[in-house]
């Protein structure tokens, strides 16, 4: 009777195993067809959407070559931007934010948890509610370039990482640091030298969050950068389809293509890591 | 022993204290510029007419009611609501079958949670447009397109955020369904229940943590939904109402908000700033709606 079980289970199991299979090949077409239509002439994007870019259909790498200045717009200025934007704001998100969630933490006092409201505050705010004063603020001190509008990010995204770090500090024994203070530390090394070591885990997870979130934004650098000098990617495939009457849909998606590939690569090489910064991130906000 | 640990403790609080300015002077800037000021201006500029910010009038509440006034504002409202309800009640389902499949130990698990998380890497914008090609290359086939009418949008755009989302709820059903205790598993095997009965009976009242989370989640996504709809569909397609006004069938509330702000009407950056605090009001009360559900919880465990 129990090997009857066993055996109906391993049955199930497999037939479950080849369902997901079929799933997990539909779910990777759309993918599929951006590859196979970056490599289609324009006017059968259209037409023959799900056929192999064979024959007379085929228009070879002139995509790429005509996606590199599509739009008016060197592509490689937009990923440029893109990603001195990502990177210049995570850096100061994670210095900034983990620094003032542990003394919030460890000094405590009133003015502390009023800060800390606040922060709670914000996450549940859509920035919507925010985006006209917040373009004119910024544009007026400005930080409408890719070197200052990290200053914004940090202040709009400081919520859930502020929110993220308190919650792990919280997590860090006092002794460790007190033993580094009779020792003679003062507050600076003991937080470089004694707690970013052990809040790296956290560090990692809200990185990944904050990536994410800055390289895939559409909105607020649309309203905060001047558009015509700065575009990052989701901005450039955004501004495509308003510089023509129509759109070349093979250049668009040959732009596509080369914009989430990056995407991939660094998703298949800290896979582990992005899906536990997202499932903290959620169980979390 | 003890007093020592205490000065300790209390002269490292001083000392940190004392570096304040650095700590909490960063952040406090930038979230005052980011975040205080513009949210305390976006209320005070609600009640005024406006076309900058520098030519403020303050007129009370004329704006709320002009926005109460406003028919695409109620139809994207509706819209809105009904899209957030109908993509809640489809990814949950889905995500909890496949979270629940991929947790009974199937080889090549790993492989399948890969693929389902993965377009959640990919920005709105850009999902926005893939999809858009895949769905006027099917619909072309039938001489029309996903802008010509609003069903299409309604559920292509559906389509597009459970592909985007399943994974990412999945991850977190995942989760809690791997914090099922094995004893509790084993107790009702071994009275004799069947794989559904454990299912339904014990399974799935001990993620119900789980399922709150991914509901709010799936629930204030839905509401803030920007990016997809204005790649997607951008609205399309309008009607034009008896009385002059154009109502796009597709576009939701913050699409709504944004074109209100950035259309070429002067006297409308009031109205977009009232609605848009109307909007926040919305999505806060959601939030502290889940913080007060998962805290009660909470205690109950």
């Amino acid at each position: 009777m129990k090997k009857n079980t066993i055996s109906a289970m391993n049955r199930h199991k497999t037939i479950l195993s080849v369902i997901l299979a079929v799933v997990s090949i539909i779910y990777v077409l759309p993918v599929l067809a951006v590859v196979l239509n970056s490599f289609k002439q324009n006017t059968y994007v259209k037409t023959d959407t799900f056929a192999l870019p064979t024959g007379e259909m085929s228009a070879g790498f002139s995509n790429f070559v005509k996606g590199m200045t599509f739009g008016n717009y060197p592509f490689v200025n937009s990923v440029l931007y893109s990603v001195v934007i990502t990177v210049l704001s995570t850096f100061l998100i994670l210095l900034c934010t983990s620094m003032a969630a542990w003394y919030i933490e460890r000094v405590n006092s009133l003015f502390c948890k009023a800060v800390y409201f606040l922060c709670v505050f914000s996450m549940v705010v859509p920035f919507q509610m925010v985006m006209f004063p917040l373009s004119k603020t910024a544009d007026k001190l400005h930080l409408n370039t890719p070197w200052t509008i990290p200053v914004v990010y940090l202040g709009f995204g400081a919520g859930l990482a502020i929110f993220m770090f308190v919650g792990f500090v919280k997590a860090v024994p006092l002794e460790v640091e007190e033993a580094a203070s009779i020792d003679g530390c003062g507050p600076v090394r003991i937080f470089f030298q004694v707690v970013v070591p052990m809040l790296k885990p956290t560090m990692i997870s809200v990185g990944i969050l904050e990536i994410m979130w800055v390289w895939n934004d559409y909105l607020l650098p649309v309203l905060v950068l001047d558009i015509n000098k700065y575009r990052t990617i989701p901005i450039h495939i955004q501004y495509l389809k308003g510089s023509y009457g129509t759109v070349d849909l093979g250049a668009t998606m040959a732009l596509i293509l080369m914009s989430i590939i990056p995407v991939i690569i660094f998703y298949l090489s800290c896979q582990k890591y992005i899906i536990k910064g997202v499932a903290a991130g959620a169980v979390k906000g | 022993m003890k007093s020592k640990k205490r000065n300790a403790t209390n002269s490292l609080q001083k000392a940190t204290r004392r570096w304040g300015v650095l700590f909490m002077g960063p952040v406090l800037i930038a979230f005052i510029i980011g975040f205080v000021w513009p949210f305390i201006q976006g209320i005070w500029l609600s009640m005024c007419q406006f076309r900058l910010i520098s030519d403020a009038k303050f007129i009370g509440f004329d704006n709320y009611v002009k926005t109460f006034q406003d028919a695409s504002f109620r139809h994207a409202f509706w819209y809105t609501a009904m899209f957030a309800v109908v993509s809640l009640a489809i990814i949950n389902v889905l995500a909890f079958i496949v979270a629940y499949i991929l947790t009974l130990g199937i080889k090549g698990s790993n492989l399948y949670r890969t693929v389902f998380f993965m377009p959640n890497l990919i920005g709105g914008i850009v999902l926005g447009y893939i999809w858009s090609m895949i769905f006027d290359g099917i619909l072309g086939r039938y001489q029309t397109s996903i802008l010509l009418e609003s069903k299409y949008g309604f559920w292509g755009l559906i389509i597009l955020m459970c592909w985007q989302q399943i994974g990412y709820m999945m991850i977190i059903y995942i989760a809690g369904l791997q914090n099922v205790p094995g004893d509790i598993l084993e107790a009702a095997r071994i009275d004799g229940a069947t794989s559904m009965q454990t299912l339904f009976k014990v399974t799935i009242p001990n993620v119900m943590s789980s399922f709150t989370i991914c509901i709010f989640l799936s629930l204030t996504n839905g509401f803030k939904l920007f990016d997809q709809n204005l790649a997607l569909t951008g609205g399309q397609p309008f009607i034009i109402q008896e009385g002059g006004t154009t109502i796009k069938t597709t576009e939701m509330l913050a699409l709504n908000i944004y074109n209100t702000f950035y259309s070429s009407n002067t006297t409308s950056q009031g109205v977009a700033q009232a609605k848009a605090v109307i909007f926040f009001i919305l999505v806060a009360g959601l939030g502290l709606l889940q913080l007060s559900y998962t805290r009660k919880r909470e205690v109950q465990q």
